[in-house]
């Protein structure tokens, strides 16, 4: 399990970086390199060229922009998981990071490297879509989280493009969430998460992850519970939810989803 | 023979691991750490398919010369491997595959480089030609008549068809008021040490021998095998075991990959290492466990258990590994299947089966594990039969003190002991009473908590009736230690064992310290190197402190003797009169230190005794004086709470009662049964290599294969209960294996009692969410009787 050969550069800036991408169409950008050094290893990812940019400046910042937090995509999530950078969620980003694999990975693996990535039982996703965040791609493009993660393995990054950073918008203090995530283990690849997010005067948001084609926001279950439905209805509403979210699931997989954003829906719930 | 312990000092004390501190350092040297100059690596090319015809081989041009098939080393000597009876079919594992492929990952061709990378690029650059035959992956299917057979001349895919009776099957079901019948299954899987495996094999021109660097439980016996494969004398033939990362069985047998890495050192004339990557560990290394289990088990309205009998299928994979494969694993299983219980009538048949697997090897627990899981399920389910608690089916049934020594159904002799009170320990320990009225109100959070108990014997210092019993071309029945004082008086031990992990360095020391009289600082042992120590076995079947310490104990006993007769001497008294004591030979006045009989006895001859050779050195070598050996055993109990909309299991407290005599250094004893306990649970609900119909193997990372870590483990809390043995040195008994043995039946156990209720039927290990939701589906789906 070692790499083919491979060319390896790592320019000091995010202007240079994005040069090198210009110059070399095949060459792969690496940040934390947890997941892509893996199948580089077991040579099931097709590139001959990387252009490393864990460490470059751009990409480290982390700032207040009004009630907006902007993360560095190159932030590991050690340092969120530690309180190394503000958390603008009451406590949700810590507690997502903290729960991201293993320490290890958590000490190389990167926000931005995880949201490029898009794996489909990521973490990040899950939690930055239901946080309404915004993929920021270097250039100042902004996307929307939902509209920036388009499956499984599939982003709105274009080749060349370099997810520079992500605004969080502040979860005031009378905001909610809950989180709930299961795997076979501490560490696992998980086989079902949710991300519930409330905000005052606005519809929650509830996120799916681990499906077929990754994070999917399920607006059938905030409809249910902006309406105030009984808990019958809302056990319906989400059955019905995960079944649509996730189509290629199995009888045991849906039961594990409707689980898992029942507790995630009531954690938010909780006063 | 067996002496309280209370009477020596070093025995019975915790001493730290003195091995401890190089590996706390960072300085342990395992395989991997050797640095030689011009070593070239190896990357095994393996085969892609679970069952294909090897039409060639195609090299990739500029690499004729880097790539080796079948052919292109040895010739290699004939390696008959498994137990060595006229009923058991023997087949070659030829280290290259020849002809034939027969299972995902076995090895084809080797690819030599510089570095593994560049053997890598080599490796995708080989082209196989294969022609794809039907793949036989499912244990039970192999057996049909229809099946494909994976041997074209065999009669059927069956390696062994063996059995066991004991008692009086009519009378016993003549008895019978309650009968039940299940099929039980301990899944496939990897033994999964920290160190894969390793080797380094190169020609030393100096020595004029082949030089080998082998991660291995035992160097001695794989000199054997590789001088007999390489067809060198085996004087020619210098294998050193360095640190040793775990083996767990895995690394007692002689692999191909080790075969092909030495002859490639002996074509090439470069050192030439191979190190397993954890993929290869996971697809190819010596697997374990598989075993399926057709029981049923008769009873009275007494709750006594009369009978038990059915089949047994071992999943043996699609070779034998030398020198005895995995095939202890069939008659292990059927003649320890009653435990520690007294069922006095038994019927199995057995059959050890050849599919297109990984060959099985053998894996702490060696078929007990599966055996208890089969035999404590049976035994819970029929407690369900008969309305009783069963804590309380076990305690009717379990053999007492008063019946030993007592000769079971399958023909074992449970020494001594006091196994109804291991359980009742073990009961208190969870607090029974109080998780029974617990699991009468619901949990807060909508879980269910459940409690399950296991017990079982261990079998160790059997020697050599036993093993002949078997079948074994290589019989471990003693060990052997060389004691060797030095003219300052400092000892070494050279023993022919191979501690990977077992603090076989202090618990030897202590030995030898107890019977020198000396401080245990001032020995050292050493081991793992063919050089070095006489000729053993190596570490395995729970055997190191039983044999190797009665080795060291005996050769100790006949330098003692030579210590007084010299220090007699020297204090012009008779030997009778003096005894050591503090280092020193201590006569009715005066003592002579250690030193000074090393010195006198090495150098100063002239100090010496007429009549006495000089030199301070003694061999023995220690067998136990009942071959039939002798019983640890343990009482396990498991709590654990299920999630019923997931089926995610939480440990939530595991107790230990435990009986291996006595204890040389407790705290050893404990890192044993600690670490067993922990593979155990792994064996419970996590460990698995499945495969999928065409027998590709659906485990071949971390990533799918999930390991035990600390997330998962509860406090394991163990009690001790010493009954020495009474034919072993101070009275010890194995009990290296054992904390892997009881876990996936205890926690199967506890997890079935969460759902009792609801009848949920669990019948495998792991134990896994998704098999406990199936198994409350089918539940719900059966018919109420």
């Amino acid at each position: 399990m070692r790499p083919p050969p491979l060319a390896y550069r790592r320019p000091a800036t995010l202007d240079a970086a994005l040069q090198a991408l210009r110059e070399d169409e095949a060459a792969t950008p690496i940040a934390g390199g947890q997941s892509l050094v893996v199948m580089l290893s077991l040579r099931v990812a097709a590139t001959q060229s990387l252009v490393d940019i864990a460490r470059l400046p751009e990409l480290a910042q982390v700032e207040w922009r009004g009630e907006v937090l902007r993360i560095g995509a190159a932030t590991r999530h050690a340092m969120i998981e530690d309180g190394l950078v503000p958390d603008p969620a009451q406590g949700l980003l810590a507690r997502v990071a903290g729960g991201i694999a293993y320490r290890a990975v958590r000490n190389m693996g990167t926000i931005g490297g995880s949201l490029a990535l898009a794996d489909p039982a990521a973490d990040w996703p899950v939690c930055l879509m239901a946080l309404d965040a915004t993929a920021v791609i270097a250039g100042e493009r902004r996307v929307a989280m939902g509209d920036f993660i388009q499956g499984a393995y599939a982003t709105a990054l274009a080749p060349g493009e370099i997810l520079e950073a992500i605004e969080i918008p502040l979860l005031p203090a009378e905001g909610r969430w809950g989180f709930a995530k299961l795997a076979r283990k501490q560490g696992a690849f998980s086989d079902s998460l949710c991300v519930a997010v409330s905000r005052p005067g606005r519809p929650p948001r509830v996120v799916l992850g681990a499906t077929g084609s990754g994070a999917r926001l399920l607006p059938e279950v905030a409809a249910a519970l902006s309406d105030a439905a009984d808990a019958a209805s809302l056990t319906a509403a989400i059955a019905q939810a995960v079944a649509a979210a996730d189509p290629g699931a199995d009888s045991y997989r849906l039961r594990c989803h409707a689980a898992i954003v029942a507790r995630a829906v009531a954690q938010m719930r909780q006063p | 023979m067996a002496e309280a312990a209370a009477e020596h000092s070093w025995i019975g004390a915790r001493l730290p691991r003195r091995e401890d501190a190089r590996f706390l350092l960072g300085k342990g040297q395992y395989v991997s750490d050797i640095r030689m100059p011009g070593i070239e690596d190896v990357c095994f090319l393996r085969s892609p398919l679970a069952h294909a015809v090897l039409r060639g081989i195609g090299k990739p041009a500029g690499f004729e010369g880097d790539v080796y098939g079948c052919g292109d080393l040895g010739p290699f000597g004939e390696m008959p491997a498994g137990p060595d009876i006229p009923s058991f079919r023997n087949i070659p594992y030829p280290p290259l595959a020849e002809g034939r492929v027969r299972f995902v990952g076995q090895p084809v061709a080797a690819c030599v480089a510089p570095s593994r990378g560049e053997a890598e690029d080599i490796a995708e650059q080989v082209s196989l030609d294969l022609e794809e035959l039907p793949a036989i992956v499912d244990t039970m299917a192999a057996m049909a008549a229809d099946s494909p057979k994976l041997y074209d001349h065999w009669p059927d895919n069956a390696f062994i068809t063996s059995g066991a009776n004991g008692g009086d099957m009519a009378a016993g079901l003549a008895q019978a008021t309650h009968r039940i019948t299940r099929r039980l299954r301990m899944n496939r899987q990897a033994t999964v040490p920290l160190e894969g495996r390793a080797v380094l094999a190169y020609w030393d021109h100096r020595l004029d021998e082949l030089v080998v660097w082998l991660s291995t439980q035992g160097a001695h016996v794989m000199r054997l095998g590789l001088a007999q494969a390489l067809g060198l004398p085996e004087n020619k033939v210098h294998v050193i075991a360095p640190d040793v990362g775990g083996g767990f069985g895995g690394k007692n047998r002689l692999t191909p990959e080790e075969i092909v890495v030495c002859a490639i050192a002996l074509k090439r004339g470069t050192p030439i290492r191979w190190v397993e990557d954890r993929r290869e560990h996971l697809i190819a290394s010596p697997h374990a466990r598989e075993h399926v289990y057709d029981l049923t088990l008769h009873a009275d309205d007494a709750g006594r258990l009369l009978a038990l009998e059915g089949d047994v299928y071992i999943d043996a994979g699609a070779y034998s590994l030398w020198p005895t494969g995995a095939f202890a694993e069939a008659s292990m299983a059927v003649r320890n299947l009653t435990g520690p219980y007294r069922i006095p009538n038994i019927r199995f048949r057995n059959f050890t089966v050849a599919t297109n697997k990984s060959p099985m090897g053998p894996y702490r627990g060696v078929a007990r594990p599966g055996a208890c899981f089969a035999m404590e399920r049976m035994l819970d389910e029929m407690a369900h039969e008969l309305g009783l608690e069963p804590v309380e089916l076990r305690r009717r049934n379990l053999v007492t003190a008063e019946e030993m020594p007592f000769m079971t159904a399958g023909g074992m002799k449970l020494d001594n002991g006091d196994y109804p009170k291991a359980l009742a320990t073990v009961e208190a320990m969870i607090d029974l009473p109080g998780l029974r009225a617990r699991q009468a109100r619901p949990e807060a959070d909508g879980r269910r908590i459940g409690l399950g108990f296991a017990i079982f014997t261990e079998q160790s210092g059997h020697g050599l009736k036993e093993w002949a019993r078997r079948g074994a071309r290589v019989m471990p029945s003693y060990e052997s230690c060389t004691v060797r004082m030095l003219p300052d008086g400092s000892v070494q031990l050279l023993v022919g064992i191979q501690s990977h992990g077992q603090g076989l360095e202090t618990t030897l020391a202590q030995i030898a310290a107890h019977e020198l009289r000396m401080d245990p600082s001032d020995i050292v042992v050493r081991h793992g190197d063919t050089n070095v120590s006489p000729f053993g076995f190596g570490t395995f079947a729970s055997r190191s402190t039983v044999f190797a310490g009665g080795a060291v104990a005996r050769s100790c006993r006949i330098l003692a003797e030579k210590l007084k007769r010299i220090g007699g001497h020297l204090l012009q008294v008779e030997p009778g009169a003096t005894r050591l004591q503090d280092g020193q030979v201590h006569g009715p006045a005066g003592a002579v230190p250690y030193a000074e009989i090393g010195r006198a006895a090495h150098v100063r001859q002239e100090m010496m005794p007429i009549g006495v050779d000089p030199v301070l050195e003694a061999t023995a070598t220690y067998e136990p004086e009942d071959s039939a050996g002798t019983f640890s055993y343990s009482a396990h109990a498991a709590v654990v709470a299920v999630d019923p909309a997931t089926g995610a299991v939480e440990l939530l407290d595991y107790g230990v009662a435990e009986d291996c005599g006595t204890m040389i250094n407790p705290m050893i004893v404990d890192g044993q049964v600690l670490g067993g306990v922990v593979q155990g649970i792994g064996t419970a609900l996590l460990e698995e290599i499945p495969f999928d119909a065409a027998g590709q193997p659906l485990a071949t990372t971390f990533a799918d294969y999930h390991m035990p870590c600390a997330s998962e483990m509860p406090k394991i809390r163990i009690a001790h209960m010493v009954t020495p043995s009474e034919i072993t040195e101070f009275g010890v008994k194995g009990m290296g294996e054992g904390g892997a043995i009881a876990p996936p039946a205890a926690i199967a156990n506890a997890i079935a009692d969460a759902f009792r209720a609801e009848g949920a039927f669990i019948d495998q290990t792991p134990v896994t969410p998704r098999r406990i939701i199936a198994a409350l589906d089918a539940a719900s789906a059966r018919p109420v009787a």
